[in-house]
C-alpha cells in the first residue's frame, strides 16, 4: 500500500469550494423556492445571489485551470471498462473485489465518474450558470427578446436543483467505497491517495514514460539507455521505498493513524499539519 | 486538516457577513436615502411673502361670498382662466377610454357605487365644488365670479361651505376674517372634501381620513405630525393651479401623475433586488400593507335595503358594534371595515368606465376596470409602462338599475323639500328613477331592480414607515401569500411545477433508498459475499 500525490492544491480548493458554495446554494435555493424556512427569505436570496457570483469566478478559474494543465483529458467520457466499473458497486463491493479502474495521475477518474462529472460540467453547471442569469437579469430585457415568462427558466434551474441534490446523496456515499471509508475522503482533503502497490507501480511506468518520452528529444544518442536508466532507477526506488513501507505497515490498523504513518516515508517531503 | 476546516469556515462566514450586511435597515432615517424635489421640514422658510390683512379691499363689507372672489381677482387677475380649465372646477376633463373614444369624463358625469351621481342632486353635491351656485345642470361655469377661492386657499380653518346650498358658504362665516387670512392650501383645505367623499370620513378612499391631519408614523409616514407633517401638495405639486395627480379611481389614461418616484427616485432601496421590484410592483404595494388604519372605511354598500323606515315614518340609522352607520333608512346597509388588507391587481394606470348609457353586460357591474396583467410588458405594453402590482381598495355595492333598458340608473336622491321626487325625502325608487334618468336625459323603462357592483380604489396614501412594510415572505410564500390571487405569472417562492417537484423528490427518495441498501449491503456482508463470488 502506498500513498500518491493525486489531488493538486487547486484542484483541491476548487473541489471544497465547489462543496461550500454548492450546499449554499441548494441551502438558499430550496428556501427560496419555498421548500423550506430556515434563514428568511431576504438572507435566502442575498446569500444565493452572492454564492452564485463567487461559483462563477470559481468556475472561470476552474475552467483557465483545466485548459492550462490538460486536467480536461481527465472528464472525457469513455466506455471502456464501464462494465467493470457497474459490475464492481453493484456486485464486486460486497466480496471485496479489486476496484477495476486503478487511480493514476494520468487517469484518476473511473468510466462512471467521467460521464458523471462530465455531464455535471458540461450539462448540469453550465446549464444552472444560464437560467440563473436568466434569472437575475429577468428585469432587464433587450428590446424584442424579451421572455414571456420566468417559469420555463425557473423550472429548469429547479429540476437540476433537485439533480445536484441527487448528485451529492450518490457522491457523498460513493466516497465511502474507497480502500478505507475516509480514504477517498482524505485524499480530497490532503491531495494523498492510499493505492495498491500494483497501482503505484503502474503510476510509475506511465510517469517514467511520459518523462522518457519528454527527454529524448533532449539526449538523442543516449535515448534508449536514458530511459531504462530513469526507468531502472525508479523501479529500484520504488523497491525500496515498498521495502520501507511494508515494515512501518500497521497492521489491522485503520483511520488516521494508518494513514498519518504511511505519509512518512513518501520520497515527496510533506508538511505536517 | 484543521488548516483546511478553518479556511472552509471563514469562506462560509465571509459570504454569510456579505449576505447580511447588505440590506436596507428599518431604522434608517430620512438623510440616509435619496430625496429629490422636497424641502425638509427643518429648511423650510414658513414666513408669508404677502400679508393679506393689509390689504383694503379685503377689509369692506362683503354682501356675497363672489364679492370676495371679485376682490380676489382684482390682483390675481388671471388666475380665474386657470382655475377654469381645471378638473376641480369642471367636475370633467377629456381621457380616452378604451373602445369608447375620448369622452368628458368626471363627477359631473360618472356614476359610483356610492352615492352614484351627482345628476339631479348638485345643490347638495356641489358642497364640494370650488364654486358658486351650482345647483343644477344651466350652471355658468364661465363666471369668474362663481369661482371659491376661499374653500381652498383659507388659512383660518373657520371657512365652511352650507349644507345644501350648491356650494354657498355657511352663512355664519366671516368673510373677511378668512379673505385677510389666505394661504397655500393645508392639508385641511383638500380634506374637507377629499377626506369626506362618499358621505362621511375615510368612506370612499380608505387611506383619506381626517385623522391625517394629527397622526402617527405608524397612519402615515409623510404626514405625521411627529415628522415632516407633509401637506397635500407637498406631493400633488401644482402650477398654475394645475395640479400633479388623479384619482386612479377615475382616470382612463396613465397621465399627469404624482409618483413616488418623483421624490424618492426610481433607486430608493440600497438593495437592488428590492429596486429591481419596481419593474411590476408599485410602491404602495409593499409600502401600504393596510389602509384605514386609523378610521374605518366602507367595503360594501347595499342600496337594496334602503326605505325601512321607524315607527313613526322617519328616517333612522343603526350602527355597528365599532360606532359605524351599518343602516340608514336613505342609504341601505353598509358594511364598515379598519385595518383592511388590500386586493392586488396589476395595473398599468389605464381605467375602463361603466359610462351611465352603457349596457351592464357583467354581474357584479365593474363601475370601473383597472387593465393591466403579467404579459402588459415589452413589446406588448399599452402604456408607458408595464403593468404593476397594485394594493387596491374594491368597493362592492348593490344599487338600481333598469331592468329592461340594462343600465345603470341616476335615481335623483336630494330636492330641498318633500314631494319633489328625491328619494332622501319621499322613499320612492321609481319616482326617484323617473325623475333622475329623465333629467340626464335618458330612457327609463319604470321597472328596476338591484344588481351588484364593484369599484377599484388604487391606494396611494397612508404610507407606512419602512419597517412595517411587506417583506419578501408576504408573497414570496406558498399558501395563502398576499399574491395568491395574482395567477398569471410565475412567482419564485410560491409557484412550481408539479411534475418537477414529484420527479425531483422522487429522484432524491430513491438516490437515498438506493444508497442506504447498498451501504446496507456492504454492511452485512463485509466483503464475504458469496453470492457475488460464485458470480
Amino acid at each position: 500500500m502506498k500513498k500518491v500525490y493525486l489531488y493538486k492544491r487547486f484542484e483541491r480548493f476548487w473541489h471544497w469550494g465547489q462543496t461550500i458554495l454548492i450546499l449554499l446554494l441548494i441551502f438558499t435555493g430550496f428556501e427560496i423556492h419555498g421548500t423550506t424556512d430556515f434563514m428568511g427569505y431576504a438572507s435566502a436570496v442575498r446569500i444565493h445571489n452572492i454564492a452564485a457570483w463567487v461559483f462563477m469566478v470559481l468556475i472561470v478559474f476552474a475552467v483557465f485551470w483545466h485548459i492550462t494543465t490538460d486536467e480536461w483529458k481527465h472528464y472525457l467520457p469513455t466506455i471502456k471498462n464501464m462494465r467493470a466499473q457497474l459490475d464492481y458497486y453493484i456486485v464486486g463491493i460486497f466480496n471485496n473485489a479489486p476496484h477495476p479502474t486503478k487511480k493514476r495521475t494520468l487517469s484518476k477518474l473511473n468510466p462512471l465518474q467521467r460521464l458523471t462529472y462530465f455531464a455535471l460540467k458540461v450539462l448540469l453547471i453550465p446549464s444552472m450558470v444560464i437560467t440563473g442569469l436568466l434569472y437575475m437579469y429577468f428585469n432587464y430585457p433587450l428590446p424584442g427578446i424579451e421572455m414571456k415568462s420566468l417559469e420555463l427558466v425557473a423550472v429548469i434551474h429547479t429540476f437540476i436543483a433537485y439533480l445536484l441534490l441527487t448528485f451529492l446523496i450518490i457522491h457523498l456515499y460513493l466516497i465511502t467505497t474507497g480502500h478505507t471509508v475516509t480514504s477517498n475522503l482524505n485524499a480530497m482533503i490532503t491531495g494523498w491517495e492510499i493505492m495498491d502497490d500494483d497501482e503505484v507501480k503502474e503510476i510509475v511506468t506511465e510517469a517514467v514514460e511520459e518523462a522518457g518520452m519528454k527527454i529524448k528529444p533532449i539526449d538523442d544518442e543516449n535515448d534508449s539507455v536514458g530511459h531504462d536508466e530513469i526507468k531502472n532507477l525508479v523501479i529500484e526506488a520504488l523497491k525500496e521505498t515498498e521495502e520501507k513501507v511494508d515494515k512501518k505497515k500497521l497492521k489491522g490498523q485503520k483511520g488516521d493513524h494508518h494513514i498519518h504513518d504511511l505519509m512518512k516515508p513518501k520520497p515527496k517531503t510533506k508538511k505536517e499539519e | 486538516m484543521k488548516k483546511y476546516i478553518t479556511t472552509l469556515l471563514l469562506v462560509f462566514l465571509s459570504t454569510w457577513l456579505l449576505a447580511y450586511g447588505n440590506g436596507d435597515s428599518p431604522q434608517d432615517s430620512i438623510d440616509s436615502f435619496p430625496i429629490l424635489n422636497y424641502i425638509l421640514k427643518a429648511d423650510r422658510n414658513t414666513n408669508p411673502s404677502v400679508d393679506h390683512s393689509k390689504f383694503d379691499i379685503l377689509h369692506q363689507t362683503f354682501d356675497s361670498a363672489q364679492q370676495v372672489t371679485a376682490a380676489c381677482l382684482s390682483c390675481h387677475t388671471e388666475r380665474d382662466k386657470e382655475i377654469m380649465t381645471t378638473s376641480h372646477w369642471l367636475w370633467q376633463r377629456e381621457e380616452k377610454i378604451e373602445g369608447k373614444g375620448v369622452v368628458p369624463l368626471g363627477k359631473r358625469n360618472i356614476l359610483n357605487n356610492f352615492c352614484i351621481g351627482t345628476m339631479g342632486s348638485e345643490a347638495t353635491c356641489t358642497r364640494c365644488h370650488i364654486g358658486y351656485g351650482w345647483k343644477d345642470k344651466y350652471f355658468d361655469f364661465n363666471e369668474p365670479t362663481n369661482i371659491d377661492c376661499l374653500v381652498c386657499h383659507d388659512n383660518t380653518g373657520s371657512y365652511k361651505k352650507g349644507k345644501g346650498m350648491a356650494g354657498l358658504p355657511d352663512p355664519s362665516v366671516d368673510l373677511n376674517f378668512v379673505s385677510q387670512n389666505v394661504g397655500s392650501p393645508t392639508k385641511e383645505n383638500c380634506g374637507v372634501c377629499h377626506f369626506w367623499g362618499g358621505g362621511g370620513n375615510n368612506v370612499k378612499h380608505g387611506e383619506l381620513d381626517i385623522a391625517m391631519l394629527d397622526c402617527s408614523p405608524e397612519v402615515d409616514v409623510h404626514m405625521t405630525t411627529e415628522g415632516e407633517d407633509m401637506s397635500c401638495v407637498d406631493c400633488h405639486v401644482t402650477d398654475k393651479h394645475q395640479m400633479s395627480g388623479k384619482v386612479y379611481a377615475l382616470s382612463s389614461e396613465n397621465k399627469d401623475r404624482a409618483t413616488c418616484v418623483y421624490c424618492h427616485t426610481d433607486k430608493p432601496h440600497k438593495d437592488n433586488i428590492l429596486n429591481d421590484h419596481n419593474a411590476r410592483v408599485a410602491c404602495q404595494t409593499c409600502h401600504i400593507p393596510v389602509y384605514a388604519k386609523a378610521n374605518a372605511t366602507k367595503m360594501i354598500w347595499d342600496w337594496s335595503t334602503a326605505g325601512r323606515l321607524d315607527d313613526h315614518g322617519h328616517s333612522m340609522h343603526e350602527n355597528d358594534a365599532d360606532g359605524n352607520h351599518n343602516y340608514l333608512s336613505i342609504k341601505g346597509n353598509f358594511v364598515y371595515d379598519d385595518h383592511v388588507i388590500p386586493e392586488y391587481f396589476w395595473f398599468n394606470g389605464i381605467a375602463g368606465h361603466q359610462l351611465i348609457e352603457d349596457k351592464i353586460d357583467t354581474i357584479p357591474v365593474q363601475m370601473n376596470s383597472l387593465s393591466g396583467s403579467y404579459l402588459d410588458k415589452g413589446l406588448n405594453m399599452k402604456s408607458s409602462a408595464p403593468s404593476k402590482i397594485w394594493p387596491v381598495k374594491v368597493h362592492r355595492g348593490k344599487q338600481i338599475y333598469d331592468t329592461e333598458n340594462m343600465t345603470l340608473i341616476q335615481p335623483k336622491l336630494w330636492a330641498p323639500n318633500k314631494g319633489e321626487g328625491a328619494y332622501w325625502k319621499d322613499f320612492d325608487w321609481d319616482k326617484a328613477s323617473r325623475i333622475g334618468m329623465e333629467y340626464v336625459g335618458l330612457p327609463y323603462s319604470g321597472s328596476y331592480d338591484f344588481v351588484e357592483t364593484e369599484m377599484y380604489w388604487p391606494l396611494n396614501h397612508q404610507v407606512s414607515p419602512a419597517s412595517e412594510s411587506l417583506q419578501c415572505i408576504d408573497c414570496h410564500t406558498r399558501p395563502n401569500g398576499r399574491l395568491a390571487g395574482l395567477t398569471d405569472f410565475y412567482l419564485p417562492g410560491r409557484d412550481f411545477n408539479p411534475f418537477v417537484e414529484t420527479a425531483g423528490i422522487s429522484l432524491i427518495l430513491a438516490s437515498l433508498i438506493g444508497v442506504g441498501f447498498h451501504m446496507f449491503c456492504r454492511m452485512v456482508f463485509k466483503g464475504n459475499c458469496k453470492i457475488s463470488e460464485e458470480k
